[in-house]
């Protein structure tokens, strides 16, 4: 899904870009009842039992994913959006990794446990 | 040049707030409440000077500590015992608690209010926007945000040494379970408190360094003159743009463990406390469940890029005083570049080399050996290349190169005895002795501090339009580095002597095994360390005499007085509001010095290349085009 | 010279100023929450078995929080598009749906959620009396079905002077469902709808107590970082709708006549901003409220 563009300065294109907008307005409802819906289903595969609570962190985590990344990809415009953004998310995203992860290790590894 | 004609002339219709008016600013508006940056960088640089000395002091009131244990301070110790308030100085001796004090106020201020406001926000907001020929930062008033609350943290941090109880006690680190439990129960305020003041200061420190990231990185990437290519920017920029991206993404961490900290201490949560913590015999009447390995994580995720925020600044001013004064350009420039960038990636995953003491698994150090033995590559590979820059080169040393030439076999010193501590097994017998404290000041102090003297004596004359007195910069030079050494150098032996950095009688009571190297045992070492510190602080006091004199009488100089290529030589000294007459164009790299065929010896990066190709041919008698 | 690129494109980055900006500062919220987060996982993973709570927070008032949360990031958007669209009077009323919005969620969250918590009552029993409570624990049963024990007995606290006051021997809890009725399966897995304390009276002596105390952050470092994190998430929702309240204000108004691309710029700023509140907030109600 593509920005909606610059107005034009030419008042005769304005109708057009205009309408190109609205396409989009349609969108943003879209993934916002998407969002309601994705809602809903958390909650309820919460009262699902998968088997281990583990299980269950795991599926809500990954509705969850699923929620951001809309949120990312279409209200924050990142579906399309220019490469020096996505660089320095990328950057902060392999640091937080590493956060996370090394912590995990570091709780998971110790001399003695 | 015309230093007074306004470079704001138009007044463009469509790209302007409403508050961009071009009437005369009054003084307060003008110096104080500035949104340039130049004022900001001047403002930064004056208070972290000021914090420099005012760490300095704390540290010299220790070595009185360490040499003389149990003795009065003489003169001014009763004096000292005043102004600090009761319990910290009685009888003019250094209490042990005051002592814990200055140890952890020593580093903070040092660090958080001295190093990094004057080598990343100093330096990078004077420089760095005339560097890259632009006008100002992206955002002015984000610019000013950030320097008032540097101001706010600071003015925390000093406060909380008057405070009942004094200052925070539990060294820089602050580590916890300690620092949870320090500065609680009777005779302490529940908030205004040496270590909570600690940590509320510290959240405006973080703030200010998160705005002045944030603008340092916008301003590098879209205010870059015409012409003026990543390839083409000074390594100095590199160099800040690398430190704004660790400040941007290592503070925030640390601010979180920091927000935990302040709610073990506020709200008695556990997030630091384990699960049946005794204290003073009794067991604590708290939930439990934390753990103080996770401050440990978290703060050495700050903790170990910020070593590089103090050191990449002044790499970048090395490398531009080195090759000015070299009148060659920088070696290896690309290698340069991408081994700063190396640098600042790996320093993020290296953070656990602080904390092999914590008991971690085969697994985990092994992991962070590597990247840690890793990292000293780029290090070395940049260290050589300003080694290599000096090569066969026509030196002038002036005091801006006696500090950078300095900088170079300190800061390998210090990088080199860092080896060491990287592998675990080595550290388990170092960890927490003075050696660590003698690497990492190399470091530091006569590494980082150095290179910021040097940058001072080299930027002066574009702040002010009148150069520093060249005499009494030696004055100042030749005592400050023979006495670093003198201080420095006799840790590695204590250290190796087992000598801990926390102890509060200067070792003392561990000199009773007699050990001795060179004819004197650890703790008789501390007697020599103790004066050349004294004698390094007199040393300073023609620095700061020939700082503010200069600023009036200095020797009026014109706008490139180094003779050197970059942008910010080509603003009038000192710059006005704008900065350039007009836009800058960049035509060439940022170290064209010497260049055959060139009239000079050095050509400024705004020289279009032809002119130079038409010098050359009218040298070397070629017909030359009109 | 003036700073160019306020509003305008740089030509080789295609960004303005202020958009490399937010990034940049999102990035760095990013490692704050993220320092945040991997505490969590720390303290959780560490925690023994029983001791992480499940089911204490109010679901259906967390759930509706999110959607408001939601529904105020699709206006703050379609504000901007109607920005974007030179409609000034759609922009107008779509922010002030996302202020009310962002207004309704911290209600919520400081004067019902919080305070409903603070006045619940919990009280650890020591290892050695749970034999004594085991009517409101039903350990007997979770240990054949291989379930973590109940350690904790938890309600409305009636004798409330029993918190500072040692001369009073015991504490009198309103017993929480699940407490008063321990050996109903149903009660093994928490429940969608929030059910008050009942009638029914459990009487704790202080001497069989571990620690006991009202739901603040130092009750667990379940509450710790609950508190904490929605704490933090709540500053940055009141610093959101305070700018926007300033984007909404006829001041802003002017911006948008001198030039309606600048307001539409800051518009989208803080909206990316507000954005990642809702991010994060995704992220922390089944955290909290669900797992």
């Amino acid at each position: 899904m593509n920005n909606p563009p610059d107005v034009s300065p030419d008042p005769a294109e304005h109708e057009e870009y205009a309408h190109n907008v609205q396409k989009h307005v349609k969108g943003y409802l879209v993934v916002g009842a998407a969002l309601l819906i994705c809602t809903g289903i958390t909650v309820a595969l919460s009262y699902v039992d998968f088997g281990t609570r583990k299980a269950n962190v795991a599926v809500a985590m990954l509705v969850a994913t699923f929620k951001a990344g809309l949120v990312g990809a279409i209200f924050m415009h990142l579906a399309a959006e220019k490469r020096l953004i996505y660089r320095v998310l990328l950057f902060t995203g392999f640091f937080v990794v590493a956060l996370f992860w090394l912590i995990y290790l570091a709780w998971y590894n110790p001399i003695a446990r | 040049m015309d230093a007074s004609a306004s470079p704001v002339t138009t007044h463009d219709s469509h790209s302007h707030d409403a508050d961009h008016g071009h009437h005369e600013l009054g003084f307060w508006r003008k110096y104080v409440f500035s949104t340039d940056h130049k004022v900001i960088g001047i403002q930064y640089g004056i208070c972290g000077l000021i914090f420099l000395f005012i760490g300095f002091s704390l540290m010299m009131l220790m070595r009185f500590q360490l040499a003389y244990p149990g003795h009065a301070l003489p003169l001014i110790g009763s004096a000292l015992g005043h102004f600090f308030g009761p319990g910290s100085m009685p009888d003019g001796k250094i209490a042990p608690e005051f002592y814990n004090s200055l140890g952890a106020m020593h580093g903070t201020i040092m660090i958080f209010l001295g190093v990094v406001p004057v080598a990343f926000a100093a330096f990078g907001n004077f420089v760095v926007p005339l560097q890259i020929g632009a006008p100002d930062m992206t955002f002015p008033k984000i610019n000013a945000a950030s320097f008032w609350a540097f101001v706010a943290g600071a003015i925390i941090m000093v406060t909380s040494f008057f405070v009942p109880g004094g200052a925070a006690k539990g060294g820089w680190t602050s580590y916890t379970p300690l620092a949870d439990i320090a500065d609680k129960g009777p005779g302490f305020h529940p908030i205004f408190n040496g270590q909570t003041m600690w940590l509320l200061g510290f959240i405006f420190l973080i703030t200010s360094s998160l705005l002045g990231a944030v603008n340092f990185i916008t301003t590098i990437i879209q205010l870059r003159a015409k012409g003026l290519t990543w390839m083409r920017l000074p390594f100095f920029v590199w160099c800040q743009f690398v430190t704004a991206f660790l400040l941007l993404l290592a503070f925030p961490p640390l601010e979180a463990a920091i927000v935990m900290q302040l709610m073990d201490r506020l709200a008695a949560t556990s997030f630091f406390l384990p699960t049946g913590l005794v204290v003073n015999g009794a067991a604590v009447h708290i939930s439990g469940g934390g753990s103080s390995l996770l401050w440990q994580h978290l703060f050495w995720f700050l903790g170990h890029p910020e070593v590089y925020v103090l050191v990449l600044p002044a790499f970048g001013i090395v490398s531009e005083i080195l090759a000015n004064n070299s009148r060659k350009p920088l070696w290896g420039y690309k290698s340069l570049v991408f081994s700063v960038l190396v640098l600042g990636f790996l320093s993020f995953i290296v953070w656990a080399h602080h904390m092999w003491l914590t008991g971690m698994g085969s697994t985990v150090s092994a992991f962070f050996q590597t990247t840690t033995v890793l990292i000293s590559i780029p290090s070395v590979i940049i260290l050589s290349a300003f080694f290599i820059s000096l090569w066969g080169g026509s030196i002038r040393f002036n005091v801006p190169m006696l500090f950078a030439t300095a900088f170079l076999p300190m800061f390998g010193i210090g990088g080199l005895t860092g080896i060491p501590l990287a592998f675990n097994s080595a550290d388990l017998y170092l960890h927490d002795t003075y050696y660590v404290i003698a690497h990492f000041h190399y470091i530091v102090a006569p590494g980082t501090i150095f290179a910021l003297f040097a940058g001072v004596y080299y930027w002066f004359p574009k702040a002010t339009g009148r150069s520093m007195n060249e005499f009494w910069g030696k004055v100042h030079f030749w005592p400050s580095f023979v006495c670093m050494n003198i201080i420095f150098l006799p840790m590695f032996l204590q250290g190796m002597l087992s000598m801990h950095r926390r102890w509060y009688d200067g070792g003392q009571g561990w000199n009773l095994a007699g050990e001795k190297v060179w004819g004197l045992s650890g703790f008789e070492w501390n007697t020599p360390i103790s004066w050349a510190a004294w004698t390094m602080g007199v040393a300073q006091i023609p620095f700061i005499i020939n700082f503010f004199w200069s600023i009036k009488y200095g020797k009026k100089v014109g706008d490139n007085p180094w003779q050197a290529t970059t942008l910010e030589w080509l603003a009038p000294s000192p710059p006005p509001h704008g900065n350039f007459l007009e836009a800058p164009v960049a035509y060439r790299g940022p170290y064209e010095y010497s260049l055959p065929g060139a009239s000079k010896d050095f050509t400024m990066q705004n020289e279009p290349v032809e002119s130079t190709e038409r010098t050359r041919r009218k040298v070397e008698g070629e017909p030359v085009l009109a | 010279m003036e700073i160019p690129y306020t509003i305008s494109n740089r030509p080789d980055t295609g960004l303005w100023n202020a958009k490399i900006g937010i990034w940049l500062f999102l990035a760095s919220e990013v490692m704050l929450f993220g320092g945040l987060f991997s505490a969590y996982i720390f303290l959780r993973l560490d925690a023994p078995p029983g001791l992480w709570p499940h089911g204490l927070l109010n679901v259906p008032v967390g759930t509706m929080n999110t959607a408001v949360l939601i529904l105020s990031s699709v206006t703050v958007v379609l504000a901007w598009a109607a920005l974007k669209m030179r409609r000034y009077r759609a922009y107008w009323w779509y922010m002030l749906v996302t202020i009310l919005c962002g207004i309704i969620f911290l209600v919520v969250k400081l004067a019902y959620e919080w305070p409903q918590k603070f006045d619940h009552f919990g009280a650890y029993i020591k290892p050695e009396a749970l034999g004594k409570y085991e009517q409101y624990l039903g350990n007997a049963r979770l240990a054949e079905k291989g379930l973590p024990q109940r350690l904790e007995i938890t309600g409305h606290l009636h004798n409330r002077e029993a918190l500072n006051d040692p001369s009073v021997k015991e504490y009198e809890i309103g017993l929480d469902p699940v407490n008063a009725d321990p050996n109903n399966p149903s009660m093994d897995r928490p429940h969608f709808l929030y059910v008050p304390p009942t009638d029914k009276i459990a009487k704790i002596e202080k001497e069989d107590v571990e620690r006991a105390t009202m739901f603040l952050p130092t009750h667990s470092t379940y509450f710790a970082t609950y508190f904490t994190i929605t704490g933090l998430h709540g500053l940055h929702v009141l610093g959101g709708v305070l700018v926007f309240i300033y984007m909404w204000l006829p001041v802003s108004k002017k911006v948008y006549q001198r030039n309606p691309e600048h307001l539409a710029n800051r518009v989208e700023v803080c909206g990316l901003f507000w954005h990642f509140v809702d991010l994060v907030w995704i992220f922390v109600f089944p955290l909290f409220y669900l797992l």
